[in-house]
């Protein structure tokens, strides 16, 4: 079906949306048929999430009007939004895992009988018909639980569907699921697809796209960068219009000398993946990233390595001595520093000023006598500013009012305050725009240059491939592999990270 | 900054209403000794307290802290005849005790300092009632000389009749070692950062677990000496309700200041002036005939709602401005 014979579902024009210090949408469309599959792709802070909370009304557009069905409406809250037939299916699940199926289906709906007790009969007799939609064979009465996340997903279908969704946004619906139970998802949204409802599907899977949607539409920097038809759809041109310019332009990697084994990992086992031991080393001035599908336990290794949660059983080498990190505070000890995933909550004293924040790591080092060494401080506050570019009009301006690129800037410039010997980043351009992440690759070139051995995690696999001098794969809290700039590419990391073997591959 | 400037504004307002209203009564010398000195004594212990408010926790305990301190010293001295020196390190060893018992049952079981500390409030008033067998406790005419610590009044020069109440001296100490520590130290400042985020503090390599210990003590101890100078000040204490409510003054006091119970902010300074406040206001309706002196706790819970509120609605207008900037 070619999309201009559809019938309009839904139609978004002119959305603007100002968050103080960016603008995270700037006057962007978007237009759904019938039953089309529409994938909204972007760079993280392109402004994607945005949108689909505006949509979902879970936020308000600062301008634009949104149109449903030929009529215009006002999405304020999330009960609008449901009412004009709009479901928001978010990346993390909202369930009540303790209740059951039937239940979260109907979720603040429930049929009532007398007027106020729960109606469990109508509500199974219901669920069961949504379920047979999805393709689910649970009982109604079984906790959510108790469901695999794949299985969740079909019941949070299963609820979108008994509102009478005729938009369904789909937020990464694929990033925590294996490769199987993403497929089944597949069908079912192709299924929805063909008796018309509109699906609006989220990834950073390229190939998901390339096999489902009917069209791609671009944002970048909170504007629309274009779209592509059918046939246009190719993993070359998504890219291109994602990142405005050719990919190898963009990540300034060049290959490094590596150096002398900084850091190594031996029989390393995590918390979060008890059965599960981790091996590897990292070379002074190297970059290493890590990659995996969400739950990897990518995140949980960078923490153990960092003493946040401290690790069951292996050792840490740094410099070839042992050392027992059992807090950060040890970890900094012996020459590590974390750019932690939660930037606002871990990273960042957001009702600080940049300086107090900048010093945070060093102020025992630079400490007189434990009194503050006020004029250090400032000086390496007001220095990392100059040297990482921090926008802001001065040092005192506290760092919840600084866009996310340059609140990362602050994390990092705390720090390389430091000189760490080892520098692990997870996500570190997540959410920032796109100028200030070149800006951040441009730092951690710097600073390998400089002997750094840099070990990161990134989600997104462009990121992977245009920065590492080599890569690690997990898969469930094991490493799967290790990928040679040389041999790197997104179907190798891919097939690692779904847990097939390097022979497979 | 702003704050306290605010603050004092009010309390400047109040002093001027309580001159006005009370005929002058307010500036006798006697009413302003008096005054000064109980703002001395509460302004120790609200310190104490806001040490504790910035780190995100509370302390319900002082009050009672303060009973079994305060009727414990002249139970060791009286009753045991223990020699001073000793029962004053005991006294001092409690508190310390005390302090970090809630701090690692706060930090290292991750119990609510709220549960904690309001098992230590009902708990060290029932101890104190047990040991003392329910008995007034006090220094009859004894012990003049140290309790002068507490009562003495330090003349100025080419002022007659009036003098500065001896515990202003403790205060001035506390307040000035504590306004250095908060914000000249490097500990100060852990606190001030764990206080809005203990995760990103913990993140960058800050103890914040012992940042958190050192804060009930700090709070604890000044509970300890707050009781010591109580009970010197009015030489009978009834553990069945000396020190009753003490903490719920302090925590006002600390939180009129300037001091937010989410944690990470507060000013010594500002707890000063907000004691004062407090007092004032608890002078004021003493005095002035208009207000029935048992409507105390109205009037004064009335000042601090109006307060935050309006600390709030600042807040809140002045997002407003940025957001539509």
């Amino acid at each position: 079906m070619v999309a201009a014979q559809r019938e309009l579902t839904l139609k978004v024009q002119g959305v603007s949306k100002r968050f103080p210090g960016v603008l995270a949408l700037d006057d962007v469309s978007l237009t759904v048929g019938k039953g089309e599959i529409v994938a909204v792709l972007g760079e993280n802070g392109a402004g994607k999430s945005t949108l689909m909370r505006i949509l979902a009304g879970v936020q308000r557009a600062d301008s634009g009007t949104v149109v449903m069905g030929g009529e215009e409406v006002q999405i304020s809250t999330v009960e609008k939004a449901l009412d004009h037939g709009i479901a928001l299916i978010h990346q993390e699940l909202n369930l009540a895992d303790n209740l059951d199926v039937g239940a979260n289906i109907f979720l603040g709906r429930e049929p009532r009988r007398f007027g106020w007790l729960i109606d469990k009969e109508h509500i199974r007799r219901e669920a069961v018909g949504y379920l047979e939609r999805v393709g689910l064979d649970v009982d109604p009465n079984y906790l959510v639980g108790g469901l695999t996340i794949g299985r969740q997903q079909m019941v949070e279908i299963a609820k979108a569907l008994s509102i009478d969704a005729r938009v369904l946004i789909m937020d990464e619906p694929t990033s925590s699921l294996s490769q199987k139970e993403a497929d089944q998802l597949f069908v079912v949204i192709k299924d929805l697809a063909s008796k018309g409802v509109s699906i609006v599907y989220i990834s950073h899977r390229l190939g998901e796209v390339e096999a489902m949607a009917d069209r791609v539409v671009v944002l970048r920097d909170g504007k629309n960068a274009g779209e592509l038809k059918r046939d246009d759809i190719s993993h070359e041109n998504m890219v291109k219009l994602m990142v405005g310019r050719d990919v190898s332009q963009f990540y300034p990697h060049e290959p490094h000398e590596a150096g002398e084994v900084v850091m190594s990992v031996k029989g390393l086992v995590t918390p979060a993946h008890p059965s599960q031991k981790i091996d590897f080393s990292l070379r002074q001035g190297e970059i290493v990233g890590i990659s995996g599908l969400v739950g990897a336990g990518r995140t949980e290794l960078l923490q153990t390595l960092f003493g946040v949660t401290p690790a069951l059983a292996g050792e840490i080498l740094v410099d070839s001595e042992v050392r027992k990190i059992t807090s950060p505070i040890d970890a900094i000890d012996s020459g590590l520093a974390l750019v932690p995933e939660d930037r606002k909550q871990q990273g960042l004293i957001l009702d600080m000023p940049i300086r107090e924040n900048m010093s945070l790591a060093t102020l025992l080092r630079d400490q007189n006598k434990g009194f503050l060494n006020c004029s250090m401080e400032r000086n390496i506050s007001q220095k990392m500013v100059e040297d990482l570019n921090v926008k802001t009009p001065s040092d005192g301006q506290i760092v919840r009012l600084l866009s996310g690129g340059n609140q990362q800037k602050v994390v990092l410039g705390k720090w390389l305050a430091l000189e760490p010997k080892v520098l692990l980043l997870d996500e570190p351009t997540r959410g920032i725009d796109i100028g200030a992440k070149a800006e951040i690759y441009g730092l951690m070139e710097a600073l390998a240059k400089t002997g750094v051995a840099i070990l990161f995690v990134s989600s997104e696999l462009e990121e992977i491939l245009g920065m590492s001098d080599r890569a690690l794969v997990m898969h469930e809290g094991r490493l799967t592999g290790e990928l040679q700039r040389s041999e790197l590419s997104e179907e190798a990391v891919m097939r690692l990270a779904t847990g097939q073997s390097m022979e497979a591959a | 900054m702003k704050k306290i400037v605010g603050i004092l504004g009010i309390l400047i307002f109040v002093v001027i209403a309580t001159i006005v209203l009370s005929d002058g009564i307010f500036l006798r010398p006697f009413n302003l000794e008096n005054l000064i000195r109980r703002t001395a004594l509460f302004g120790i212990i609200s310190i104490g307290v806001g040490f504790v408010i910035i780190t995100g926790g509370i302390d319900l305990s002082i009050g009672s802290v303060i009973c079994l301190i305060g009727c414990g010293l002249p139970w060791l001295l009286t009753v045991h005849g223990w020699p001073l020196p000793i029962a004053l390190f005991a006294a001092v060893l409690i508190s310390l005790l005390i302090g970090l018992i809630h701090g690692l049952l706060i930090t290292k079981l991750k119990l609510q300092p709220f549960v904690v500390t309001l098992c230590g409030l009902l708990m060290y008033r029932g101890v104190t009632r047990g040991f003392t067998g329910d008995q007034t406790q006090g220094f009859g005419s004894e012990f003049k000389g140290i309790r002068s610590i507490a009562t003495a009044e330090i003349p100025l020069p080419f002022v007659e009749g009036f003098g500065v109440p001896a515990p202003c001296v403790f205060l001035v100490v506390v307040a000035v070692v504590a306004g250095i520590f908060l914000n000249q130290t490097i500990y100060g400042r852990y606190l001030l950062a764990l206080g809005r985020s203990e995760e990103a503090a913990r993140y960058s390599g800050i103890n914040t677990d012992r940042m958190v210990i050192l804060a009930y003590v700090i709070c604890s101890l000044l509970a300890g000496l707050g009781g010591v100078l109580f009970v010197m000040d009015v030489n009978s204490a009834q553990p069945v309700d000396f020190g009753n409510f003490y903490e719920l003054y302090a925590i006002a006091a600390a939180v009129l200041g300037g001091c937010s119970l989410r944690g990470g902010h507060g000013t010594i300074v500002g707890i000063v002036i907000g004691t004062a406040l407090m007092q004032v206001l608890r002078n004021m309706i003493t005095l002035v005939d208009v207000i029935p002196t048992h409507i105390e706790f109205a009037v004064i819970g009335a000042v601090i709602l109006g307060g935050v509120m309006a600390d709030e609605l600042v807040k809140l207008v002045a997002s407003r401005r940025v957001a539509s900037k």
